[in-house]
């Protein structure tokens, strides 16, 4: 037991958090695109497995071919978009149920991004191409660490407050209507099901560009980088409204401060994660890891209201 | 307007049909042979014990689902074949749950803005213009309940009663062509269902809408509106306006009722007044 804890090195931990940090801000982008259907449009799309890889594939070939990265990353977007409409479509146009739908559009992207890389593994590596980002940058550099994490909070404001001002808007409102009664929104003359279709490509094109950007991060993309991907995007949205849910309710701008605390819940998902690795906890069980993780916190909020109820009835 | 179809109604309803789980045990003959014509500027109360077929006629003029025979037309429009958001242009609702109307998670203002866009292309535009919150500040006011200082209040914060009103507000916004009222004050405590009847007339009156009542309180189906009509399996039984409505008494509804159903007086819910 001691000689565990002897074999713990605190500054290895420290000298990790850097990377934790930057990931968790990478995959912030893809929880903010799965914030906007699990909670804005009250749907559970599982095709953000096969949408973050897809935009890896699409990104890391286009940059191994010689387009510029920044062009590349664009396009995992509309990568990313264009498996949105096919869960969309599905549900909408064929009447398949919404998980079955996106579980379908998945797998077929498993094997799109098999044909899309050629093989299950395609390296770019930074000493070749010039990448939006990299986790060499991070790690390598003080100088280009500390541009990474201005330049990358930056975009990180910017795509908060363009979902801001989009959610402001009539169409945006339209998105909020739906999700939250549908009923009311047809009556309002809202098409739910263009409504829908057209939510599931924003958000992800979201997930396509955070697949890009990890690709080019972790310098490679992988056909199995997106097992799982959905439960760290919901342990990151629930993570974030569970520690600061209260914080952001009372807020004017709500909805700023509930898409900067899904990122933040990333953060703080990749910070634990990395603080398990550090306790030694074998690398294979970290899905074991997320899943734990992701039921705790989704069962906090429930059986706080339970015991809350309780109480109440008691009196 | 694209007038085709020669009708000179509002609404008009013709032969309609809709049975529901066909060729099953639960197979439910909802609506049979449905007719009806409304002119501009009339209210019709509707009453009918469970299952006449009243939130069905709301729903089939609505287009919650498809009718399986008839037409249905508003101001010769013939409406039959087009989805419910494509209707909306010319509906304003009102539901018996006062949750279904409003979007609980959105603001007063925004709820309005997004009734105040009924049956028009929701662009980037942004969702509550100024000038239109000062409108939504006004009519507000109106309802005498304070909602003019809460327009950034989420909706689900508010009473049913509170989200009764607002949702009519909402429906009358666009003034439509007709405004259907599904029980829209029966789940609402008796005080608060006569506030929200009130408000529902006033609205009625100040726009000249044409507005189709369902109602379970027979006083209520007497006191308001210029016509009454009574349905029964799926079809108008008795259908009464002006003059006579005004000079009806609940017994003589209560015994019309007795007539149709075979003389026996089944449903608990046809209560006399509350």
């Amino acid at each position: 037991m001691l000689s565990y804890f002897a074999s713990l090195n605190p500054l290895t931990l420290l000298n990790s958090l850097p990377g934790a940090i930057s990931q968790g801000m990478v995959w912030g982008v893809m929880a903010l695109g799965v914030y906007i259907t699990f909670r804005l449009l009250d749907f559970a799309d599982l095709t953000v497995d096969g949408s973050l890889a897809f935009g890896a594939a699409v990104c890391i070939m286009m940059i191994r071919s010689g387009v510029p990265p920044i062009v590349a990353t664009l396009v995992s977007f509309f990568a990313g978009a264009a498996a949105g409409l096919v869960t969309g479509l599905l549900n909408t146009l064929l009447g398949i149920p919404g998980i079955l739908a996106s579980i379908l559009t998945q797998i077929a992207l498993y094997s799109i991004n098999l044909n899309v890389m050629g093989k299950s593994n395609q390296p770019v590596s930074v000493d070749n191409y010039n990448l939006v980002i990299s986790l060499r940058y991070v790690t390598e550099d003080p100088v280009k660490r500390i541009i990474f994490f201005v330049g990358f909070t930056a975009f990180l404001i910017m795509l908060i407050a363009i979902l801001h001002l989009y959610f402001g808007t009539e169409q945006g409102q339209a998105i909020r209507a739906t999700g939250c009664n549908p009923n009311m929104a047809r009556a309002q003359g809202i098409n739910t099901n263009f409504i829908k279709v057209l939510t599931l490509m924003i958000s992800n094109g979201l997930v396509g560009i955070a697949g890009g950007l990890y690709g080019q991060f972790q310098g490679a993309a992988d056909v199995g980088m997106g097992r799982g991907a959905i439960v760290i995007g919901l342990a990151a949205v629930i993570i974030g409204e569970v520690l600061f849910g209260k914080f952001a309710s009372k807020r004017r701008l709500y909805l700023v401060w509930t898409l900067i605390s899904v990122v933040l819940g990333a953060i703080i998902y990749y910070l634990v994660y990395q603080f398990v690795l550090w306790l030694k906890m074998p690398s294979e069980d970290m899905k074991l890891f997320s899943a734990i993780v992701v039921a705790v916190f989704l069962a906090v909020p429930y059986l706080r209201d339970k015991a809350l109820q309780k109480k109440g009835g008691a009196k | 307007m694209a007038d085709n179809n020669n009708s000179k109604y509002v609404l008009d309803i013709q032969d309609v049909h809709k049975v529901f789980n066909k060729g099953t045990i639960n197979e439910k003959v909802a609506l049979n042979g449905l007719n009806l014509q409304l002119n501009q500027g009339d209210f019709v109360t509707i009453i009918g014990g469970n299952g006449a077929g009243k939130s069905t006629s709301l729903n089939a003029i609505a287009g919650v689902w498809p009718v399986d025979q008839g037409r249905i037309l508003i101001n010769g429009n013939d409406i039959t074949s087009l989805p419910e958001h494509k209707r909306a242009k010319y509906l304003g609702r009102v539901f018996q749950d006062p949750m279904t109307g409003t979007a609980a998670t959105m603001s007063i203002e925004e709820n309005m803005a997004l009734a105040a866009r009924r049956g028009q292309v929701r662009t980037l535009k942004w969702g509550v213009g100024r000038a239109e919150r000062e409108n939504f500040k006004e009519q507000l006011a109106t309802l005498g309940l304070g909602l003019e200082k809460r327009m950034t209040s989420k909706v689900g914060l508010l009473s049913g009663g509170q989200r009764q009103a607002i949702t009519l507000l909402m429906a009358a916004l666009k003034r439509p062509d007709l405004l259907l009222l599904d029980e829209h004050t029966a789940a609402l405590d008796p005080k608060t269902a006569a506030k929200v009847l009130e408000i529902s007339e006033k609205i009625i009156e100040e726009h000249k809408l044409t507005a189709m009542m369902v109602t379970h309180n027979m006083k209520d189906a007497i006191a308001h509106g210029n016509r009454l009509i009574m349905m029964h399996e799926g079809h108008i039984i008795y259908d009464v306006a002006g003059e006579a409505k005004k000079a009806l008494q609940v017994s003589d509804l209560l015994h019309k009722f007795e007539e149709a159903s075979g003389g026996e007086f089944a449903n608990d819910r046809m209560m006399l007044a509350k």
